[in-house]
């Protein structure tokens, strides 16, 4: 036998089994018991926001209304305007030293965040913590924009709503760097 | 034996490293290394009391329960808790390494992370859709992926903040499950994601899965497509029964070694989109800062690691003379290759033996036999995968991540993520265990 057919042999042997395999792990014909729906059956679970502003809803807020619902809402943890309640549970969501200060510095919106999406979908998802999905769009939209603007990443009369919100400029958002780019 | 009969004497006395290691050969003919080694190390041939049948062995024992809980005489082996009185945060339980053995971590003991309580799912009326950039939107229950033909893999699943005390720049005086707790081993059995996207006819452009729990916080991660398409597997059996409630009930993703918290729990929604949402938890918690001020984003992977779990923090040898130092090894990566044990602080390494079957992103657990004199002793393991990488020596690890720099109070705390170097316990001439930066 040539070295020429013993490479093929080889290769015909990897090929069937590599098809071997294929076959154990994915097996045919798939059993399709998934139930057909339409976007509209899940539009209330779909609360998935994105950097680029796909997904956030209709309706706006503004750093003042942001700040009565925070102090009745979510100072008793975040402590008043948001300077941090019982350390380390309940951090500052404000302020925060230079990353270069260290590996435990405190992480916050203005020194971390690469996206000011997160905020909103984060408070709407999850937050106040006894009462998640109880908050309405608007005072979601009210309390991102008074967050946004303790970290004086906006002004004290910008109007946060779906356009708004994604050109809000962090300043950490550049200072990201991927281990691993060949895993996404 | 035939390497002994070669060499023409007991492989069990072969020293492989410094401080009393022994060729771990010498685990293959039990019986012959361990008496030998017990005879070096000093046997206790005391005349004992002679032996009496026990009470327990005098009366009929108890009544069979329908689910069994272990022994009365083992109630110190439970999980530790970050928030025992259910306070308004996450609540973290840790395994307690240094009280089992084995590569598989039983349910009950599983670590979890739960963020905003444990759900009371009734997984009847749960429901998980996949929908976004597909074709056909479907919607999935418990019954319907039960009737999948299902696959079974062992996989650990491991916390990014688990170990974080380890960035400490003072070793931190706690059990192994204090430290390393936030990872544990099971055999999960599910649907491999790539069945159930196929079915919904996923677009090329997607590249990101945005998956979402039905816990009070809906925690969502983004999750790349290309993992989805390697391992990924909705699961919904741990070893072997249904899922803990902490643990995901009814159904969970599982993404082999990646990020516990990628690893969504409760998984009601899977969105297809062209790119990731940024959630809270990818941009805060499980980013890291890098010396230098550098941020580190989409980590994923858990990379290889290694620790002892006996003798650890904690444990008291009695007396000089023969022991088994054992431990864990795992990769996010593939198998574990090969595991070192050093007993005298790194100067000098033997090769553990490692428990079969090896399996991929999985605990496995190496041996390696040790005769201690009765001196100070430094325990080591170092873990390397298929793939050849190998855990970091932590001052390596230390200059590439960097540490803290004051001691860090309490395990429970998370200055850092990713930590998979180096974990040294130091025994002192009394046999006492504390934990040492070597």
């Amino acid at each position: 036998m040539s070295t020429r057919n013993i490479i093929a042999v080889c290769v015909l042997a990897l090929a069937f089994g590599a098809g071997a395999a294929h076959a154990q792990s994915a097996p045919s014909p798939a059993p399709k018991l998934g139930k057909p729906i339409t976007e509209n059956d899940i539009k209330d679970w779909d609360i998935a926001v994105l950097p680029n502003g796909n997904g956030l809803p209709a309706g706006q807020g503004t750093p003042q209304e942001g700040a009565k619902i925070f102090a009745e809402k979510c100072s008793a943890c975040h402590g008043d305007s948001a300077k941090g309640g019982v350390a380390p549970f309940y951090p500052a969501l404000v302020g925060g030293a230079p990353l270069t200060n260290g590996i435990e510095t405190q992480k916050t919106i203005a020194n971390y965040y690469a996206y000011a999406t997160t905020i909103f979908d984060y408070i709407r998802r999850a937050m106040p913590f006894n009462g998640s999905r109880t908050l309405t769009d608007n005072e979601t939209y009210a309390l991102t924009a008074y967050i946004l603007s303790l970290n004086k990443l906006i002004g004290e009369n910008d109007v946060m709503d779906a356009k708004t919100l994604p050109q809000v400029k962090m300043p950490n958002r550049d200072n990201f760097i991927l281990p691993y780019p060949d895993r996404i | 034996m035939g390497i002994s009969k070669r060499r023409g004497r007991t492989p069990s006395l072969d020293a492989v490293a410094g401080n009393g290691l022994i060729n771990r050969r010498a685990l293959l003919g039990q019986g012959i290394a361990l008496a030998g080694a017990m005879g070096v190390g000093g046997a206790t041939g005391a005349a004992a009391e002679p032996l009496k049948d026990e009470a327990w062995s005098l009366e009929v024992g108890a009544t069979t329960p329908p689910l069994q809980t272990p022994s009365r005489f083992e109630k110190e082996v439970v999980r530790a808790l970050s928030n025992p009185k259910g306070e308004f945060r996450t609540s973290h339980a840790r395994t307690p390494h240094q009280l089992l053995n084995g590569a598989i971590t039983p349910n009950p003991l599983h670590f979890t992370i739960i963020h905003a309580g444990i759900p009371d799912i009734d997984p009847a009326q749960h429901k998980l859709v996949i929908h976004g950039m597909v074709k056909q939107p479907l919607e999935f229950t418990l019954e319907t992926l039960s009737r999948y033909p299902l696959v079974t893999r062992t996989h650990f699943v491991e916390c990014a903040g688990n170990s974080a005390g380890m960035f400490s720049n003072e070793p931190i005086q706690a059990p192994a499950g204090l430290i390393h707790g936030l990872v544990s081993c099971a055999e999960w059995t599910g649907v491999p994601l790539s069945v159930l996207l196929d079915e919904a006819g996923i677009d090329p452009a997607a590249k990101w899965l945005v998956a979402e729990g039905a816990d009070a916080h809906f925690l969502d991660r983004s999750v790349p497509v290309k993992k989805a398409y390697d391992d990924a597997m909705v699961a919904i059996y741990q070893n072997g029964e249904r899922l803990m409630p902490g643990n995901g009930y009814p159904m969970r993703l599982l993404l082999p070694g990646y990020q516990g918290n990628m690893n969504v729990k409760f998984l009601r929604r899977l969105k297809a989109v062209d790119q990731p949402s940024y959630t809270y938890f990818e941009t805060k918690n499980y980013s890291q800062i890098l010396p230098g001020g550098k941020t580190w984003r989409f980590h994923f992977l858990m990379e290889v690691k290694s620790f002892i779990t006996y003798p650890s923090f904690g444990h008291h040898l009695k007396e000089p003379g023969f022991y088994a130092i054992s431990g864990v090894a795992y990769s996010g990566t593939g198998r574990i290759a090969k595991v070192l044990v050093s007993a005298d602080g790194g100067k000098s390494w033997g090769e553990a033996a490692l428990q079969t079957p090896i399996h991929d992103k999985a605990f496995t657990r190496f041996v390696m036999p040790w005769r201690w004199d009765g001196q100070p002793a430094v325990l080591l393991s170092r873990a390397w995968d298929e793939a050849g990488n190998a855990q970091p020596l932590r001052a390596d690890f230390v200059a590439q991540r960097g540490e803290t720099k004051k001691p860090v109070a309490t395990p429970l705390a998370f200055p850092n993520q990713h930590y998979n170097s180096i974990t040294s316990w130091g025994v002192d001439s009394k046999g006492e265990v504390k934990h040492v930066y070597a």
